[in-house]
């Protein structure tokens, strides 16, 4: 077998008294869909939030590619192959989608002082081969949405706000994608359509690597190939959808038992 | 691909655009020759009232629209419409040097725009760094031979410089405390030259004009006959620098510069997320910023001569701020008519002048509770005007 493309163990944060993460071990292979469930509070989050950079771990260690990437700062895991998604949207509202999908792309776009004010005709041609990129990405997701690259992304609904923020994660063509709660705020109708948009994405983007949190468990069960379940920031259970719902520890934790 | 709403037919015709142009041209020569209090009201209410008439007939409308698609239409118009004010006052010199004096303010609020206005750096000390600029090329210029323009330059870097030291420790933190420290170097900065006798303490420090090439920037001269107060160098000077600061602003924010400067603004984490090294870019914004407002500053201090504390207050740096929120935060069109109102008002309404600090405060509130993005809000970026994807 191959080694994990991400591997966390003894994985751990605390915030004062309160432990957030407590020593969780996973491992993820490459290609992978991974569900990341659990109750409120329960150390989802804050294990992309870790993972990320955001916060710094306080005990454990995470390996990406088999390179530690445990303290590495949040510029550090981006430029390994990491992006992710935000629970509540973090979307620039007053700038386009355009702008917000580039945003995502900021490492690999040429940020040099002389070429962005005096290389003007240099920079039209980046510019010009960045919008062809995002262009077809947003494509992907929804096609009408490709046409109206320049306006403001505030004006545009919930489903489209997490397109963009998806598109923007995947501009950067990161090897393992972190979504955190895709379907919050969206009704019924517009997650099943998130859902095979992810799906579409994933079936033509080879070998990227997902992990999502999600409280739908429709969603769970159709898109993960595992699952990991958390409660109070411990691991309780892992395996497949089926596995862990019939799990007793699971169902008393979060699936609710008689 | 898509139809563009704001695109023209091409037989449109640009009338309304150049009636705009003359029509604010001609206002501010009124406006600047007016001596009595019941003029400048008098040319305010007509302009008022012609601005009333341009809306309600779809001038102004079609103005604007001919500006967002034409803009070097706006670009060389404002630029014209500033030589004709200073032909129409060749003579004069209070009117030039309230000229002068908008442009090189112009160009410190543009770089305030820059660090404030799209990276969301305060700064409370835009003054200060001006009056850096002017005290360096003061001392420079007092005391060696390096030539003036260098010395401008200089006094640029200093500002820059003086800058970078300044908010290096708070770059790494979260929140305002670039605005505190920024608040505390104004202050300070105004009470350091007052105990500095090299720097001339309270009375200041009288400077020579400004010579380049052989050219004395300070001496009345005459073409064909024709005699031309010395500012007119000043405001031509000026103009060069204003112009080159518009021409940098609008293509650092129609770049990925001017985007990750945004980003940095609006979400910190994502932005650190998405591998964007917030530090780095709050200090090239900073320095960028103090470089303009000292070059600016340095141009200012040889144009009047003379130099004093008085000039870099806190109250100076606040006018500066507030130019920036008047006009339209990040929209350099709207740092130009704020500086212009600004700078002009309180000169030509003497009844003003002394409730000046009072006036702004107002406009400032009034502006930002009924017209939060400013006078000329930012629009979305356009990155190559007249572009459409194919």
């Amino acid at each position: 077998m191959t080694a994990p493309l991400l591997k966390l163990s003894g994985f751990t944060r605390t915030f004062g008294g309160l432990v957030a993460l407590d020593h969780l071990d996973l491992e993820l292979t490459e290609g992978e869909i991974l569900g990341l469930i659990g109750p409120n509070g329960s150390g989802k989050t804050t294990t992309f939030n870790v993972l990320t950079g955001i916060y710094a771990a306080s005990e454990g260690r995470a390996e990406f590619q088999g390179q530690d990437i445990t303290n590495l700062s949040a510029q550090g895991v981006c430029e390994r192959g990491v992006a992710r998604t935000f629970q509540r949207s973090r979307l620039c509202l007053s700038l386009s989608i355009f702008d917000n999908i580039m945003i995502g792309k900021h490492v690999r776009l040429d940020r040099g002082l002389v070429f962005n004010l005096f290389r003007r005709r240099a920079f039209a041609a980046e510019f010009e081969a960045a919008f062809a990129e995002a262009r077809d990405l947003v494509r992907l997701f929804d096609p009408p949405l490709a046409g109206r690259m320049f306006e403001s992304i505030g004006a545009f609904p919930m489903i489209d706000r997490r397109r963009i923020e998806i598109c923007r994660a995947l501009i950067n063509r990161p090897k393992l994608l972190l979504l955190d709660e895709p379907s919050a705020g969206m009704t019924e109708d517009e997650t099943r359509q998130l859902m095979d948009d992810i799906l579409t994405v994933k079936m033509r983007l080879a070998g990227l690597s997902i992990v999502v949190i999600e409280h739908e468990m429709g969603i769970i069960e159709r898109i993960t190939n595992r699952c990991a379940v958390l409660n109070f920031g411990r691991k309780i259970a892992e395996g497949t959808y089926r596995e862990v719902a019939a799990d007793r520890q699971v169902q008393e934790a979060y699936l609710g038992v008689e | 691909m898509v139809p563009e709403s704001s695109s023209l037919s091409p037989s449109e015709s640009l009338w309304p655009a150049f009636a705009a142009i003359a029509g604010a041209t001609l206002f501010a020569i009124v406006f600047m020759w007016a001596e009595t209090e019941a003029y400048v009201l008098g040319a305010i209410a007509a302009a008022a009232a012609c601005a009333w008439a341009a809306r309600r007939f779809g001038v102004s409308a079609r103005a604007a629209r001919i500006f967002a698609t034409r803009e070097k239409v706006l670009d060389w118009g404002a630029i014209a419409g500033t030589l004709v004010l200073l032909a129409a006052f060749h003579e004069e010199h209070f009117p030039l040097l309230m000229t002068a004096t908008v442009l090189l303010y112009l160009v410190a609020c543009l770089g305030l725009n820059i660090q404030f206005g799209y990276a969301g750096v305060l700064n409370f000390a835009a003054a200060a760094f001006f009056g850096v600029g002017g005290y360096t090329a003061a001392v420079l210029i007092r005391h060696t031979g390096i030539p003036h323009p260098i010395v401008l330059l200089i006094g640029g870097a200093m500002a820059a410089l003086i800058g970078l030291v300044l908010v290096l420790p708070v770059l790494r933190t979260r929140g305002h405390y670039a605005a505190v420290i920024t608040i505390a170097f104004a202050i300070l900065f105004r009470t350091f030259l007052e105990v500095n006798d090299a720097l001339g303490g309270p009375q200041g420090l009288k400077l020579p004009g400004l010579q380049v090439f052989g050219w004395n920037f300070n001496r009345n001269f005459e073409i064909a006959g024709i005699g031309l107060s010395f500012y007119v160098n000043y405001v031509l000077l000026a103009l060069a620098l204003a112009a080159v600061a518009f021409a940098l602003t609008r293509r650092l924010e129609r770049s990925w510069i001017g985007l990750t400067l945004d980003a940095v603004r609006l979400d910190e984490t994502a932005a650190a997320c998405f591998g964007v090294h917030l530090a780095r870019w709050k200090a090239l914004s900073f320095t960028l910023g103090n470089f303009m407002a000292g070059v600016a500053g340095a141009v200012y201090a040889l144009m009047l001569g003379f130099i004093a504390p008085s000039n870099f207050t806190f109250g100076d740096s606040l006018i500066m701020v507030s130019i920036v929120l008047l006009g339209g935060i990040g929209n350099p069109w709207g740092v130009v008519l704020a500086s212009a109102i600004v700078v002009v008002l309180p000169e030509k309404l003497q009844l003003i002048q002394e409730y000046r600090f009072i006036l702004y405060a107002t406009m400032v509130i009034l502006v930002l509770l009924f017209r939060p993005e400013g006078l000329l809000p930012r629009r979305l970026r356009v990155y190559f005007p007249g572009w459409n994807p194919k």
